[in-house]
């Protein structure tokens, strides 16, 4: 049974976690280009490590609509992982996808927001597939799950998952566009037993 | 028009006439409200988890249920109000994402919305309200003078209960 915690959480594992992120974001952003046609940069990753309780308000104020993509992963690592989005760049994706403007601004229906749980789900893959590379650990995502709402609303659940192992969390950000930048935000919620594996699979000391 | 308490997740705090008392995008969590409808004295408290018993950090005592309606119903009754007045009111609780109900995401919700109901019975503090589970965030806020409760939605007309 591991020890380890968010509470004690070093500089090595924020690298691990930031490279995971670098990686994973390169292939969502390649993914997505190649999908939409379009050609997207993307800049480092930021990891910011913070409150569980904060987490509400860590990408906007707490009462702003975003969208919230979430799947649970099962295999050799067993936990949950979220990727958010805020709404302006949900519905520059989704424009993209469905062949609109890109700036047109409307309420999502049925079948955006199916576009959108997909781009959720190719984001999510590309993230899962860099941590199993990099671990050579088997991560098997569920379907995704979407939830547009306020804020704090949807990031109460990684609040919640967090607050169960301690008081910290973790984020991970990253950019990619064009002439349109788009923020993206990584939450990856492994079970306790699995931070111990994820880190043994390193090399890293627990 | 009194003044507007705002209480973050995991934190609680009181609130009397005319004042206002708020929480804003409760999602799984619960926002617990315990009100003197005579002195006008309340309480919110935003908790994230059911239990403070089963985890081995319990520092923050608002993060719990037990724990933190324990907390709120001593600083409400330092500030005036009578204990056998006390209701309470409960909203929050949802299910943010549609996964199987099995799950520690999937149940987290009513298994929060359960505790505050066996937290009140064992303090015998009456639930007169309740606006819980469903798939969506509220806002919520206790008018401390008329004790009134409003959840507001996204979407959603504003519900008073």
């Amino acid at each position: 049974m591991g020890k380890f915690t968010l509470e004690e959480v070093n500089d090595m594992y924020v690298d691990v976690l930031r490279e995971i992120g670098n990686i994973g974001a390169g292939n969502a952003t390649t993914a997505i280009a190649s999908m939409l046609g379009i050609r997207l940069d993307m800049n480092v990753p930021m990891v910011k490590l913070l409150e569980a309780s904060k987490l509400g308000s860590a990408i906007c104020p707490e009462d702003e609509i975003i969208a919230g993509i979430f799947l649970e992963v099962q295999s050799d690592i067993e936990g949950s992982m979220m990727f958010l989005l805020k709404m302006d760049s949900a519905q520059f994706l989704v424009n993209k996808l469905m062949g609109r403007d890109g700036h047109l601004q409307k309420e999502f229906d049925e079948m955006d927001l199916s576009a959108l749980k997909e781009i959720g789900n190719i984001i999510a893959g590309s993230y899962l597939n860099a941590l199993s590379a990099m671990t050579n650990l088997m991560i098997t995502p569920s379907v995704p799950y979407i939830s547009v709402d306020m804020a704090a609303s949807i990031l109460s659940v990684p609040a919640i998952q967090f607050g169960q192992l301690g008081d910290n969390a973790l984020l991970i950000e990253t950019e990619f566009g064009d002439d349109v930048m788009i923020n993206g935000f990584f939450i990856l919620m492994p079970e306790q037993d699995s931070y111990d594996k994820i880190l043994a699979a390193l090399g890293l000391q627990v | 028009m009194g003044k507007v308490i705002k209480v973050g997740m995991a934190d609680l705090n009181i609130c009397k006439a005319p004042d206002i008392i708020t929480t804003i995008g409760l999602g799984s969590c619960i926002g617990l409200a315990l009100y003197d409808p005579v002195t006008k004295v309340g309480g919110l408290v935003h908790y994230m988890l059911p239990d403070s018993t089963q985890m081995r950090n319990h520092s923050n005592i608002a993060k719990f249920a037990d724990t933190g309606t324990d907390e709120l119903l001593r600083q409400v009754l330092r500030a005036g109000a009578n204990r056998t007045r006390l209701v309470a009111k409960i909203a929050g609780g949802a299910k943010m994402f549609s996964v199987s109900g099995m799950s520690n995401v999937g149940n987290i919700g009513e298994r929060n919305a359960l505790a505050a109901k066996e937290k009140l019975r064992q303090l015998r503090i009456r639930l007169i309200a309740e606006d819980t589970g469903l798939n969506y965030g509220r806002t919520v806020e206790l008018h401390c003078e008329t004790g009134e409760f409003y959840i507001k939605a996204i979407g959603k007309p504003i519900k008073i209960i």
